[in-house]
C-alpha cells in the first residue's frame, strides 16, 4: 500500500512526467492552447497509459520467457500502436460521445513518448502488474495536471505583448520553465 | 540533388529543433553536458540515415494504408541496434542517456523525415537528407548543452574534456544549479529558439536589401 501511494505521489508531483522527466513534450506544447482540449488529451493519454502498462507487462513476461528481452522496444511500440487503434475503434462503436471529444488526439498518442516511456520505466524498475498499472495511470494523471495547468497559463501568455522573436513557441517554453520551477518545489516531498 | 541546399535547410532554415520544433523531449531532457549532446546527436543521426535509406528503398513496396506502422517498425529496429551497440561499446553514454535512447523510436524527427522526405525521394537523396537533418539536430543540441552546462555547472565539455570533469570557466560556488535541472531546459531552449528566430529574420532582411540593391 505504501508503495502504491508513493508511486502515485511521485508520478503526480515530485517526478511529474512532463515538467520533471520531460516525457510527452510534443503534445504538451502542441495541444495546450485551450483548457478543454488539453483536458481531453490528458484523459485520452491517461487511459492509454494505464492500458499500455497492463498489456506491456504481460508481453514482457512472454518476451522474458522466450529470452527475447532485446526486442522490448520493438514489441512495446507495436503493442501501443495496436492498442491505440483498438481503443479508437472501441470508442467509436460503443462510446461515440467520448470518441467525438477525443477523436483527433487518439492517433497522436502512439508517438507520445510518455506512453512508451512509462512502459520502459515499469520494466526497468521491475514493477509487478498492479504497480505497473498504477504507475501508468498516475503518470497519465500527472500529464493531465501539467497540461491543464499549462493551458490555463498559455491562454493568457498568448495575448501578452512580448518581443517579436519570442512570439509563439519561445515564450510558451519560458512559461513552461516557470511552471517547472514551481514543480521543483515538490522535489523534497517524501512521505514514505 | 542539391547537397548545398539540403545542408542549409537541415542546419538553418528547416532546422528540426529550432524551426520545425520536433524532438523536444530529448532536446530538453538530456542536454546537461556536452558528452550527452554529442552522443545523442550522433545516435539520432545514424538512425535517421539508416531509416531514411531503408524506407526510401522500400517506398514502392509499402502499402500506403499501413505505412506509418511499417515506418515505426523499421525505426524501432534501428533504434534497438543502436541501443545494444551503445550498451556494449559506450556504456557510460548508455547509462547517462538512459530511457531516452529507446525513446528515439517516438522522436518525431525520425518519423517526420520518413513521412515527409524518404517516402517520396530516391535512396541517395534520402541518405543526404538524413545526414543534414541529423547534423542540424546535433548542432542545436550542442548549443543548448553548452549554454546549460556553462550556466548550471560552470564548465565546458563535461564528460569528454579534462578527464570527464570538463574545463572550469566559472568558479564552482557561482553556477546556478537550476539550469541543469528541468527548469533550465525550458528556459534555455526558449531563449535559443528566440535567438535563432531573430537571427533568421536578420539574414532575411539582409538578403532582401541585397536584392533591392541589385
Amino acid at each position: 500500500m505504501e508503495a502504491i501511494v508513493g508511486i502515485i505521489l511521485s508520478a503526480l508531483l515530485s517526478q511529474n512526467f512532463i515538467l520533471v522527466k520531460f516525457y510527452g513534450i510534443c503534445p504538451f506544447m502542441g495541444v495546450s492552447k485551450k483548457i478543454d482540449t488539453a483536458l481531453g488529451m490528458g484523459m485520452a493519454v491517461t487511459f492509454v497509459m494505464a492500458l499500455a502498462s497492463a498489456a506491456c507487462y504481460l508481453i514482457n513476461l512472454l518476451l522474458v520467457m522466450l529470452g527475447l528481452e532485446y526486442m522490448q522496444t520493438v514489441a512495446f511500440i507495436l503493442v501501443i500502436a495496436a492498442l491505440v487503434q483498438v481503443v479508437e475503434m472501441f470508442l467509436k462503436k460503443f462510446v461515440p460521445a467520448l470518441y467525438k471529444a477525443l477523436g483527433v488526439f487518439l492517433p497522436l498518442i502512439t508517438t507520445n513518448c510518455a506512453v512508451l516511456g512509462v512502459v520502459l520505466v515499469n520494466v526497468q524498475e521491475g514493477y509487478n502488474f498492479l504497480l505497473s498499472v498504477v504507475n501508468g495511470a498516475a503518470g497519465g494523471l500527472g500529464f493531465t495536471l501539467a497540461i491543464v495547468l499549462f493551458a490555463s497559463v498559455r491562454e493568457r501568455v498568448d495575448k501578452t505583448d512580448c518581443p517579436e522573436c519570442f512570439k509563439g513557441f519561445p515564450i510558451a517554453l519560458i512559461a513552461a520553465g516557470l511552471l517547472a520551477l514551481a514543480f521543483m518545489g515538490f522535489s523534497g516531498l517524501k512521505i514514505f | 540533388m542539391d547537397f548545398k541546399k539540403q545542408f542549409k535547410e537541415g542546419l538553418l532554415t528547416k532546422n528540426p529543433v529550432l524551426v520545425q520544433l520536433l524532438g523536444m523531449c530529448s532536446t530538453l531532457a538530456i542536454t546537461t553536458s556536452l558528452f550527452n549532446g554529442i552522443g545523442m546527436g550522433l545516435a539520432v543521426t545514424a538512425i535517421l540515415i539508416c531509416s531514411n535509406v531503408l524506407i526510401s528503398a522500400l517506398r514502392n513496396f509499402i502499402p500506403s494504408q499501413i505505412r506509418i506502422a511499417a515506418y515505426i517498425t523499421i525505426i524501432a529496429g534501428f533504434v534497438t541496434i543502436v541501443d545494444l551497440l551503445l550498451q556494449a561499446f559506450i556504456p557510460a553514454l548508455s547509462e547517462s542517456l538512459g530511457v531516452f535512447i529507446p525513446l528515439i523510436v517516438v522522436n518525431c524527427i525520425v518519423l517526420g523525415r520518413a513521412e515527409a522526405f524518404a517516402s517520396k525521394n530516391s535512396v541517395a537523396a534520402s541518405a543526404v537528407d538524413g545526414l543534414c537533418q541529423g547534423i542540424g539536430y546535433t548542432v542545436a543540441l550542442i548549443v543548448v548543452c553548452v549554454i546549460r552546462e556553462l550556466l548550471g555547472k560552470g564548465t565546458f565539455g563535461g564528460g569528454i574534456l579534462n578527464g570527464g570533469e570538463g574545463i572550469r570557466l566559472i568558479p564552482s560556488q557561482f553556477p546556478a544549479m537550476q539550469m541543469v535541472m528541468p527548469v533550465g531546459g525550458f528556459l534555455v531552449l526558449g531563449f535559443v529558439i528566440a535567438g535563432s528566430q531573430k537571427l533568421m529574420k536578420h539574414l532575411e532582411m539582409k538578403n532582401k536589401k541585397k536584392e533591392a540593391a541589385k
